[in-house]
Parts: structure tokens; sequence; C-alpha cells
């Protein structure tokens, strides 16, 4: 019985130990959590942008003259992991406000926290619609182009195309599934001689490429929508260049474009394919300069579009710590709403009505250059041309 | 008919992959009964290594070279790795090399990031197998051709070499029965060693093999490892036949399937291995398992009711946790709540797996079911609080009754394997079923009412609960169902010879056991607000079996002090360090070192010692009954 003793009590030691750290009173205090562990290659660069903005906030001298401090966690991809760091964050460690996480349901069971607990929450990067409109709440911001904004950007330049019979390709989870229905109704309502011919759904990360090539060749589409990302895709794009399935086809890909995704392909990147993305190297906007040239002269490496989020959501952070004069969340809100910043894509405002910030995203082709991937012809799309009509999304929306 | 001609080829290529990996584990579990958790972090090494040299060795020798050369050194790993860890616990109870292994994978997965980076990377493509081949107007990629051919050329080389050396007939004899070849002299250690070593050589070269048409990237070992035990196990467990038929069958129902339901992949193999254990319970080409011949060590140091001293202790253990909300902060408190939790489940697990000896690997279902009860009784319906505590398990009660009739068919490794078939059809019905469920965005807005909001109130209601809960398992294994269900583990055969209807007895520890973790679910549900398949998930399953080999699967207590320990370091670690897979893993390896009885086990078997070494007081005192505590 000594042992259970003993080990009670070093359980509560641990317990003990975590609550020990104090909050120093000229400090304000971020929380932040990720999917550090699950997903490395956009979460490095991502951590690595936020860290340059914490850099660049307290050189010019903080928030109102305090030092700025962000505590990150780790979620290891598990909602239920997530509320955990959510809840240190809160309850120990005393942050004014939330921000980060990636997936989707990570970002709706912090969003669903911060509700709860009334705390200010700023989601990062998960972009399934739901986060501001079906389960949206007065507590929770995001900053990155929704589903919906990002698809309504590709079916603006894919209703051109000539294609007729279109095949979809997506990974079988909510992100793959919304963004396939809202591409689909979007452009059906643009293009009502569209016909759906094949839809595949993968399970996220476990593709087995070479049947899901050939089921939907089998289909004869003219074009393709895919949504896979990741490891998933560069199977994808092998299997498929090897069978010849974007031969003659066009595509039009979700996400493809982002650093993260378009550069492990080197060599084998599909020519032609309309995506959004993130092309650092020809955004010649003085913004952006001042961004790329600090963020390369701190890390000695070129920043992925993580890199973009992560320096922005600490920046819009600080933002609105700077303008409410307060940590009190209620003042947060109303300093959020309809607050407008500068970002290295430009100006860009968290909207009253959804709680939307109006980032955008770029637009381009895919093409090959020099044996690597790069986006050609783009351009920069604002999030504010791709939402519905307020009064759209006040039915969308739950009231407050 | 070419594209099914084609698609039955892509298929058949898919098969090749899948069945190097699980020839591999087949025959480590057949002849070493480890369930090699690891397997998949060998596949994964193995495609690391073999990029790394492929990108600095050029030229078609320097590609193949590679390919081999990797997969060599994986072995060699894996030499290592049973020389150092596994051969220390080739004694401890059954699975817990399970533990060690799962305490490596954890490990390798930061490694890897540590080494190489956290982008994805995609290697070259095999020189000569670059294009494809056109067949009447469908393409092949020339690659595809090549694994075809090797699928079989490896069956063919391991079945020469299982059926004409002396190594192999050894390896076949030790499948069938080790103890005897261990009496005839044979060197076992060498044995296992060499077989552990083919069995990860052939894992890494599956895995070096997927460069050349896969991304190389730390998440890999997790995408197959599941998928290759199931292949292992609807062949038969130690079968290289039935791995090939298995791996065949699974690649073309999935090839074929996708053309129907393209949503089917995501539970596919599972359905499939369901039905196989339920019309052959030793999958296709397996053998029953001969009976056990030696006594669980169990026998030979009895279970017994805590003594009034011990009682006491752990009614003052539960008194001090219960003062907890008096000093510790908000924090402190929701992760004593969710220790607690965990304590129900762990327990719930333990009653099932130590006292039933049923080893589930699906668990977490019951859990997760439990929890969905909740949000289905608090969301649709509206009901209070208390009453969906109360009947929100049942639906876990529910659960466990439909699924436990089948799987209590079965038995061991078998038995273990349905049971995570089974969790995985309830995840994919409730990760499919958005309109119901919510898919994977769960169900959000599951608050307790006011009375229990406050975490202090909330600490102490699962505090109660764990402690209530922890009681009657305690009692019931000391009733004389407790009694039946412990006999029925020793010996089946004992048992319905005296008259017990085992069977039922198993199906009824069953149903408790779900029940309870149906518990752990509910109250899981109202502490976190919100559900997610994810609370169904396989790594759940995986934190309880840890929990209770931890703590130490052969005593009464091991599930509570797992839960704490594993539960309270794993938050501690992950809020602390960037690298908590890394720490975690070397943890539980270490742990499975120096206690390989468990630590409750481990404890036990010094407070044993102490006192055989101490003179003899009164014979009452000294009766060699142990504590179990």
């Amino acid at each position: 019985m000594r042992a259970r003793n003993y080990f009670v009590g070093a359980a509560f030691a641990l317990l003990a130990g975590g609550m020990a750290h104090s909050a120093v009173a000229q400090d304000i205090k971020i929380g932040e959590i990720n999917s550090y562990s699950l997903l490395p290659a956009f979460t490095e660069p991502y951590r690595k942008g936020w860290q340059l903005a914490v850099e660049e906030i307290n050189a010019a001298g903080g928030i109102n003259g305090k030092k700025l401090v962000v505590i990150s966690k780790d979620d290891g991809g598990k909602p239920a992991d997530a509320q955990t760091a959510a809840n240190e964050l809160v309850s120990s460690e005393g942050v004014a406000m939330l921000t980060g996480t990636f997936l989707s349901n990570i970002g709706l069971a912090v969003s669903d926290f911060a509700n709860q607990k009334k705390v200010f929450f700023l989601a990062a990067e998960p972009l399934t619609d739901a986060v501001t409109w079906s389960k949206g709440n007065k507590y929770t911001f995001r900053l990155r182009p929704s589903n919906y904004m990002q698809a309504a950007m590709l079916v603006e330049a894919a209703a051109k195309l000539p294609a007729k019979r279109w095949a979809t390709i997506a990974p079988n989870y909510e992100y793959g599934q919304s963004a396939v229905a809202v591409f689909k109704k979007l452009m059906s309502e643009k293009r009502p001689d569209i016909q759906w011919v094949d839809e595949q759904w993968p399970p996220q990360g476990k593709i087995d490429a070479g049947p899901v090539v050939q089921a939907v060749a089998a289909a004869n589409p003219e074009a393709i929508l895919n949504v896979t990302f990741g490891a998933d895709l560069v199977k994808l794009v092998r299997e498929g260049n090897t069978r010849g399935l974007f031969k003659g086809r066009e595509v039009v890909s979700f996400l493809t474009g982002e650093p993260e995704y378009l550069d492990p392909l080197k060599d084998e990147t599909p020519e032609g394919w309309i995506v959004t993305g993130y092309p650092w190297y020809s955004i010649k906007t003085p913004e952006h300069d001042a961004f790329l040239k600090a963020y390369q002269a701190k890390y000695n490496d070129y920043p992925r579009l993580g890199s973009i989020v992560g320096y922005q959501t600490i920046k819009s952070a600080a933002a609105i710590l700077a303008k409410a004069g307060s940590t009190d969340p209620e003042k947060l809100i109303a300093a959020a709403e309809g607050l407008s910043m500068g970002s290295p894509f430009g100006e860009i405002t968290f909207r009253k009505i959804d709680h939307q910030s109006t980032l955008g995203a770029y637009v381009g082709k895919t093409a090959l250059k020099d044996g690597k991937g790069v986006m050609v012809d783009s351009s920069y799309k604002k999030g504010a041309d791709y939402l519905p009509s307020d009064a759209e999304v006040e039915k969308l929306r739950p009231k407050d | 008919m070419a594209f099914y001609v084609v698609q039955f080829l892509t298929g058949l290529a898919s098969a090749a992959s899948l069945f190097l990996v699980a020839s591999g584990l087949s025959i480590i579990f057949g002849v070493t009964r480890i369930v090699n958790f690891a397997h998949g972090a060998f596949y994964m090494i193995g495609a690391y290594i073999a990029f790394t040299l492929t990108e600095r060795l050029s030229g078609a020798f320097g590609f193949w070279g590679s390919i081999v050369l990797a997969a060599l050194a994986v072995a060699l790993i894996g030499v290592l790795v049973e020389m150092v860890l596994l051969r220390r616990i080739y004694h401890a109870p059954e699975l817990f090399q399970l533990l060690a292994t799962f305490g490596l994978t954890l490990m390798v997965e930061d490694l890897v990031v540590l080494v190489w980076g956290p982008d994805d990377l995609v290697g070259r493509r095999a020189p000569g197998f670059k294009g494809a081949i056109d067949f009447f107007g469908q393409n092949i990629p020339s690659y595809d051709l090549f694994l075809i051919v090797l699928g079989p050329v490896v069956l063919g080389i391991l079945w020469l070499l299982f059926q004409r050396t002396r190594w192999g007939v050894l390896v076949r004899a030790a499948t069938q029965d080790r103890d005897m070849v261990a009496a005839l002299g044979v060197n076992q250690k060498w044995l296992f060693t060499s077989v552990f070593a083919v069995g990860v050589f052939l894992a890494a070269l599956g895995g070096a093999l997927q460069i050349p048409r896969d991304a190389v990237h730390h998440a890999m070992d997790l995408r197959i490892i599941v998928e290759v035990f199931v292949v292992v196990v609807i062949g038969g467990l130690g079968s290289i036949v039935g791995a090939f038929v298995a791996a065949v069958l699974v690649s073309e129902l999935n090839a074929f399937g996708i053309l129907i339901f393209p949503k089917i992949s995501i539970i596919l193999v599972f359905l499939v291995m369901a039905v196989v254990l339920i019309v052959r319970p030793w999958g296709l080409f397996g053998k029953p398992e001969a009976a056990a011949r030696k006594t669980p060590g169990l026998t030979v140091n009895p279970w017994r009711p805590l003594t009034s001293n011990e009682r006491l202790a752990s009614l003052a253990a539960l008194v001090i946790a219960a003062t907890l909300p008096l000093f510790a902060g908000n924090y402190a408190l929701t992760v004593g709540s969710e220790i607690a939790i965990f304590v129900i489940f762990a327990v719930s697990l333990h009653f099932l797996m130590s006292v039933g000896g049923l080893a589930s690997f699906g668990h977490a279902a019951y859990f997760g079911l439990g929890a969905y009860g909740i949000a289905f009784l608090a969301k649709m319906a509206g009901l209070p609080m208390i009453v969906c505590l109360l009947l929100g398990p049942l639906l876990g009660c529910m659960g466990a009754a439909v699924f436990g009739f089948f799987a209590v068919q079965l038995s061991g490794v078998y038995f273990a394997m349905l049971t995570l078939a089974f969790a995985q059809i309830v995840w994919s019905i409730a990760f499919q079923w958005v309109s119901v469920t919510g898919g994977d965005n769960g169900i959000l807005g599951v608050w307790p009412e006011k009375w229990a909001a406050s975490p202090s109130h909330f600490y102490w209601l699962a505090l109660g609960v764990a402690a209530l809960v922890t009681i009657v398992l305690r009692v019931m294994v000391f009733s004389p169902f407790g009694y039946a269900l412990r006999a029925t583990r020793d010996s089946l055969l004992r048992t319905e010879a005296i008259g017990i209807n085992a069977k039922r007895i198993q199906w009824t520890a069953f149903v408790i056991a779900g029940t309870t973790a149906g518990i752990g679910g509910a109250l899981f549900a109202y502490l976190k607000g919100s559900v997610f398949p994810d609370n169904l998930g396989i790594s759940l399953s995986v934190d309880a079996l840890v929990m209770v080999l931890l703590g130490g699967v052969e005593t009464v207590s091991g599930a509570v002090i797992g839960a704490i320990v594993y539960k309270a370091l794993n938050i501690w670690l992950v809020s602390q360090t960037d690298l908590s897979k890394l720490v975690l893993g070397g943890f539980i390896v270490l742990i499975v070192v120096v206690f390989p009885k468990g630590i409750v086990g481990m404890l036990e078997m010094l407070a044993q010692r102490r006192r055989k070494s101490s003179p003899p007081g009164s014979p009452l005192l000294a009766k060699p009954i142990e504590s179990a505590e």
C-alpha cells in the first residue's frame, strides 16, 4: 500500500509543479496550441513565423509597453489533448487569449472551450466553415481564408474552363467532404451544364493511389478536382503521372501551391494545375518584401505558408491586444471586431459579422522550373471578395 | 475489360508491398509470440535510410544496392533491439513485449523528424522502372509489374527457407510448440534473434521499396502497422501463405470496392477481418492454438483481498486525493479529473484482461460509446445530467453485449484483433455518419450542469465514481463470479469440466467491462464538453493497454497505478517538452527493462523477497501467500 500512496503523492507533486509558474505582472501572455508533433511539415515553419513576430513586436516596444510572451503547447493532433492544453494555458498560465490550431476538429474543440470558459480565441489555420458559421461563437475569430473562400477563388478560375465532365478526389474527412461540397455547389451555380462523373474518397493519409487513379481514369472526366495534400498528394501525383491520368485533363487543386506541399514533388510536379498557394518567390510588394527579408535573415531559409500564418496570427493578436488596452475578453472582442491591420499579403480586416479575417490567398498555375515545382501566373485574391453576402452569413451563423 | 485487368494488377501490386511487411510480422509472431508494435517503425526507418542512400549513390547498382543495404542496416538495428531489450522480457507476462515495442515506436517517430527533418521526402524512381506499359489503352506502371513479380518470389524464397533448411525446420517447430523445441536442446536465444532479424529485414525492405512511389514521412509507421496486423490475422498467425492470400484479398477488395463505394477504403480491412474471424476463428490458414501448457504465474502467487491495514491505507490515499481542491488550482483539478476517468477506463480493461485473460485491443469502443451516449442524450434529448450519466453508459453496455457475444467465441490474439475490428467499425460509423454524429467535427457543447461545472465539484464527482467503480470491480474479483472468471482464464478445459458455462461467464465479464468503460467515457464527455470519433480510436485503446501493462497485468491494483503514472506523465511531458514522444517512449522502455512485471508487479516481488529473507515470525504471518497489492 505504501506504493499506492507514493504514486498518488508523486502524481500530485507533478500537478503542483505544473502550477508553480506564476505570471510576471509586466508581461502579456498569449497561449498557442498546435499539432507540432503530428504535422511538423506545416508547424515547424509556422513556429518560426510566430517567433519572428514576437521578436519584432518586443523589439518595437511590446504591447503598450508590456512585453509579449507566447506560451506554446502541442496537441498531438487530438481534440481532447488540445482542451487539456487550453485549460492549462488559461487556468494555470493565465494567458490573455488562445491562438493557433491546425485541424478543423481541434479548432472547433478549442472554440467550444473558449465559448464555455469565456476566453478570446484566434483560430489560425483550421479551414472548416463551421468555425465561423454553423458553430461560430462570439469568442472565436479566424485568420485563414476558409474552405468556402478558397473554393470560391478556385471556382472563379475553374468555371472558365471548357471541361464539362468533372471528377473529384478528396480525403475522406470533414475537410475533404466540405471542400468538395462547396466547390460542387458554387461550380454548378455558375455552370449548370457540368456533370459530376466520379468521386473518390481515400482515407486521409492512407491513399492506395494506384486503384484510385485507375478508377478516376475509367470515368473519363475532362477535369479533376483534387483536395488531397501532403503524402497522399505525392502518391497521387506519382501514380497519376505514370498512368497518364493528368494528360489532356484540367486539374483544379486545393492548397497544392503551398510550398509545404509543392516542394516535395520536385521534378514530378505536374504542370498547369490551377491551385491555391503561396508563391513567395514572385510576390513583389513592400509588405511582403519586408517580411521575406526579416524571415530569411533570421532563419536562413525561405518561408512556407505556415510561416505567414504563424507570423500574422501573433501580429493580429498583438494588434487586438494593443487596441483593447486590456486583457478582458469582452474588450478584446470589441477591439477585434472590424479591426484592420497590415499583413505580408496587404491589409486585412476581422469582420464584425462572422469574425472571419479577410486574409486572401494566391491562385495560380503549377509549373516546373529547374527541376522544382513553382506557381506561375499567380494573383492575389482578396478574401473579402469571396465571401457570401451578409444576409446569407446571418442565416448561417447562430445568434450569440 | 482491359480496365478490370489493370485494376486487378494494380491491386496485386498493392498486395505485394503489404505482403512483404506482413510476412515479417507473421514470422516474428509465430516464433517469439511478440506482438511487434514496432514493425511499422522498422518499415519507416527502412524507407528513410533507403532515401538517404539512394540520394548519395547513383546508377542502377546504386539504387538497388541502396534498397538492400537499407534493409540490412535496419535488420542490424533489429538484432540490437532484440538482444538488448526484448531478450530481457521474453518471460514477462504475455503482451508485455507489446509495451516495449510501443515505447520504441514512440521514440522512432520523434527521432526520424530530428534526423531527417519535418518535410515529406520524395525519393528517386527505380532505374529501368520509371515509365508505364500500355495495355490496350490502359497504363500499368512498370514498377507495379516489378512488385507483382517480387511478391511471389519472396514468398517462394521464404517457402524454400522454411521447408528446405534446418533453420526453417526449427522455425516451424518453434511456431508449433516452442517449449518442446527448447526442451530438445535448441538454442532459443539465437533462433529468436535470427527470426527477429529476418522479420525486420522484410519490413525494412517493404519500406525501402516504397520510395519510388510514396513520400517518406514520420507517420508512415502508423499508416501501415494496423493494416499489416489485420492481414496477418486474416491469413492466420504464423502462416506465410496465409499472409500472402490475405494481402491479395484485402488489396483486390479495396481496388474493386472503391469502384462501387468510394468511401469503403476507410473500413474495408476491418470488415473483412471481422467476417473472416467470425467464420474461421483462426484466420484463413491458421491452426487452433495449442492449449497452454504452462499454468500462469498467478497460481504461484494467488490474489487475495486487501488486509484491513491495506484497506485503511487505501482509504487514507482516497481521502488525501479528495483534499486536492483545498490547495490545487483549476488546472490541476481538471488534470486530476482526467486521471480519475482514466483510472476507471484502465480498471475496466484490467477486469477483462487480467481477471478474464481476454486482452482487448479495441476497448476504447465502449469508452467512446459511453461518451456518444451522453452526447445524444444531452444534446438531442436534452435530459438532465444525472439522468444522462446513468443512461449514457448503457450505449457502451449494449455495444459490449453485441460485440462481446462474437468476441468471446475466440481467444488470445484472435480475440484481441476481433475486438479491434469491432472498435474500428464503430469508429468509422461515428466518423462517416455525419448527420447524426457530426463526423470528425464531433458533437460540441456537452458541458456539465451548474452543480458539477466547477473544477473542484467535477473532480470530486470523477474521483468518487472512480473509487466506487474500482471497489465494485474489486469486490467482483473476489466474488464467486470472479473466481469463475479467473477459472476460465487459467484453464478453460477444467472450468467446463466442473460445469461452469465459460462462454457465458466471459460474455458477462465483457459486458461488465464495456459498461464500466462507458461510465468513464460518459464522464470524459462532460469533462471535455465535446465528443469526437477519437474517443473510440485505436490510440485510446492502446493507451488503455499500456496503462494496464505498465501497472502490472498480473496484479489486482496494477491498472490503478498504471493509469495514474501513465496519464500524469503523459500530460506533464506533452506540456513540458517538444519531444514528448521521445521521452515518454524512452521512459516506457526503461520501465519495461527495470520492472519486467510492471510497476506494481515489481513492488510485490520486492516485498516478497524481503519477507523471505527476514527470519520467520509467527507461522500465521509467514504464510507464503503474497499480497496482491
